[in-house]
């Protein structure tokens, strides 16, 4: 006898509406844990739209969905927030505060050792900027900043929004690393991106969108 | 016998208006002191009591229901909107009809009297409420930030009426009731006052009965468009 | 709910003293006002001391608008907005630690232009020794009342225009309250009323955030 898997993500014809105008026109989509999962397409598809839902920064406006066992429509999102890791191409946290400041406002909001600050900022390559004002970290730098904080938190969802985008070679390697040591420890990571991954050592699932729904996946 | 009372309300209204006017125009004798410009005190302290208390408290309760888990929902959302926009034409009302009493009792279009300066400022908030409307395309944003909004406007009333009344006063007094409640207008005036508090109270429930009817025409309307606007994003998928 | 309160109250205190936003544009804004209110009295009134208690709560009120801004704009940038949000505060937390950053910030800028209508509107430097108490608490509950009314309009159309369509007539009795109880102490006169409404107010203010903040974080 198998036990069956408990979707991460469970979502029914989701509709998310802005000012009228439908972000996203009816996803349905299933991820399981340990799973990875690339979603592309043109710009405008819906893929920001659609992280942002599992993220549960938008409401969602029709059909239905769980994401890490919250309701969507019915559901704490703050709890829900609380749960999932997530890292926009916008940059994160306090722009006027410095990378020590900002991980440790971040760290004690969730009552995380502090200890795990340094850790952290040593494995993403950012110890010797943690004293440097966020403004000033260049675009690559910030997502550094971003993807610490995920490595402290250790959610159990991470949503990445492009996180490719102004990565060097080495970088991408070194980010390759990372998703498959997250993935290994169990979490679900869903990347959006505009183009297929070319990676060797990752194998995830690609999931293109089109006009706010799912047109085809491999 | 719901639909029958539906009905019947509309031409009920439209009597006691009339009643008001009669009554108050020709039938009641003009006030011993003011004369004929007495007999705006059949439309003025109405008109005030619906803006600031009957229309403000409907738009205040509908929105703190709304506010309420248990109770929210559309309808408490529409009430609210429809009744703060239907007060906003009192407020104008009770502003236009105390500057025409205001001008021969006191000689200027405005004084600096704690009522009309109350009246407002609860004329500009109730304006900013429906400009905050205006500021939200999502629904449910813009119903949550309406309803704590008009939840802070009904928290406000009393706190404007008391800083402003200690502030300045140069209102006429008690209207009806002196401090120990002993009647102050007698006979067909007091008669006439009481029909045109009923009266215009029924005119704001029925100004806000088609008020909401017009707004959920306005969101079928848009429901509909949003069918359209869901098949033709599907269709940029495919192309 | 009081740990998330200090973690915000000194993250916007540590946010604004990198910044000086207070210090390079709002206090200079502030001193201009004074000086627009003097020359807007007229050569023979502009040191008319009977009008430095409302105006200078004039000033302070346009003041506090950009400071509610300000601080409803540190948390607004889109990065900023979907980070923090995946930390859970708890709104309560976050609305007394903005609301005490916001007084904090007041409180000295209402210090300096105190000091400032002393000098151009010639107020009494007395009376407005013994008007501090009052001003402390007026500026507390704009603060706070300043707080909820900026996280009322922030994020959506036109919202550093709404915000004082929203405010202002709110803010009009905390005016009344403030100048009147400057004045009495001016003038040696009775201030229980005026203590009566800004307690309240600050405490009805408070309350509602504490309730209701959260909804408005929802939003």
């Amino acid at each position: 006898m198998t036990n069956a898997v408990t979707p991460t993500v469970d979502l029914h014809n989701a509709v998310v509406l802005s000012g009228g105008f439908p972000l996203l026109s009816g996803v349905d989509l299933q991820l399981l844990p340990s799973s990875l999962t690339v979603i592309t397409g043109a710009n405008g598809a819906g893929k920001t739209s659609l992280l942002r839902l599992l993220a549960g920064l938008v409401p969602l406006s029709g059909g239905s969905g769980t994401v890490a066992g919250v309701d969507l429509a019915n559901g704490d999102l703050r709890e829900l927030r609380r749960r999932v890791g997530w890292l926009g191409h916008e940059g994160s946290f306090y722009d006027d505060l410095t990378v020590r400041e900002n991980l440790t406002f971040a760290a004690k909001a969730l009552e995380r050792p502090l200890i795990e600050i340094e850790r952290a900022l040593q494995r993403v390559g950012l110890s010797n900027r943690i004293d440097t004002v966020t403004k000033k970290l260049s675009a690559g730098q910030r997502r550094r900043l971003g993807l610490s904080w995920l490595l402290i938190r250790r959610p159990e969802i991470w949503l990445l929004d492009e996180p490719y985008a102004s990565l060097d070679d080495e970088a991408r390697t070194f980010f390759d690393a990372l998703i498959a040591d997250v993935l290994r420890s169990g979490a679900t990571v869903v990347i959006s991106a505009h183009d297929k991954l070319k990676s060797e050592a990752l194998q995830p699932r690609t999931i293109v969108l089109g006009g706010g729904r799912i047109v085809s996946e491999s | 016998m719901k639909q029958l009372s539906q009905r019947l309300f509309g031409p009920l209204t439209l009597i006691a208006m009339g009643a008001t006017l009669a009554l108050g125009l020709w039938v009641v004798p003009p006030d011993q002191v003011q004369g004929e410009l007495g007999r705006l005190v059949y439309i003025h302290p109405s008109v005030a009591w619906v803006a600031l208390y009957v229309s403000f408290g409907t738009s205040a309760i509908a929105s703190a229901l709304y506010l309420w888990k248990r109770t929210r929902s559309e309808v408490m959302d529409r009430v609210a909107y429809c009744a703060m926009e239907v007060s906003v034409v009192f407020i104008a009302l009770t502003l236009i009809t105390g500057s025409i009493w205001g001008r021969p009792a006191w000689g200027v279009w405005w004084v600096w009297d704690a009522r009309l300066t109350s009246s407002a400022i609860l004329g500009v908030l109730a304006l900013g409420y429906l400009a905050l409307r205006r500021a939200n395309d999502d629904v449910q944003l813009r119903a949550r930030r309406s309803a704590v909004f008009a939840v802070l406007v009904a928290i406000n009333v009393p706190i404007i009426h008391f800083s402003v009344q200690w502030w300045k006063t140069l209102h006429q007094g008690a209207t009806v009731f002196t401090s120990n409640r002993t009647l102050l207008i007698h006979g067909s005036q007091a008669w006439t006052l009481l029909i045109s508090f009923i009266a215009f109270t029924m005119l704001f429930f029925w100004l806000l009965r088609y008020r909401y009817r017009l707004e959920v025409q306005r969101e079928n309307l848009a429901g509909a468009s949003l069918e359209e606007a869901l098949a033709s994003r599907r269709r940029e998928g495919t192309q | 709910m009081i740990r998330t309160a200090l973690l915000v109250f000194k993250k916007d205190l540590r946010i604004e003293m990198r910044s000086r936003v207070l210090l390079w544009q709002v206090l200079p804004f502030g001193v201009m006002a004074l000086l627009l209110c003097g020359i807007a009295l007229g050569p023979s009134h502009a040191g008319n001391s009977s009008a430095g208690p409302g105006l200078f709560y004039l000033v302070t009120l346009l003041v506090a608008l950009l400071m509610i801004n300000r601080s409803q704009s540190v948390e607004k940038t889109p990065g900023t907005k979907a980070s923090v949000a995946t930390l859970g505060l708890d709104p309560a937390g976050v609305f007394l630690g903005k609301s005490l950053a916001l007084a904090t910030e007041l409180w000295v800028t209402g210090i300096i232009l105190l000091g400032g209508s002393v000098v151009i509107l010639h107020t009494s430097l007395h009376g407005a020794i013994l008007a501090l108490p009052s001003v402390v608490v007026t500026l507390a509950a704009l603060a706070v009342a300043g707080t909820l009314y900026g996280a009322l309009t922030s994020g959506g159309d036109g919202a550093a225009t709404l915000l004082p369509v929203l405010a202002l007539p709110a803010f009009a009795p905390l005016l009344i309250a403030g100048e009147r109880s400057f004045s009495a102490a001016l003038n040696h006169g009775g201030i229980w009323r005026w203590w009566l409404i800004l307690s309240v107010a600050l405490s009805v203010y408070t309350a509602i955030g504490i309730l209701l903040y959260g909804v408005l974080e929802e939003s």
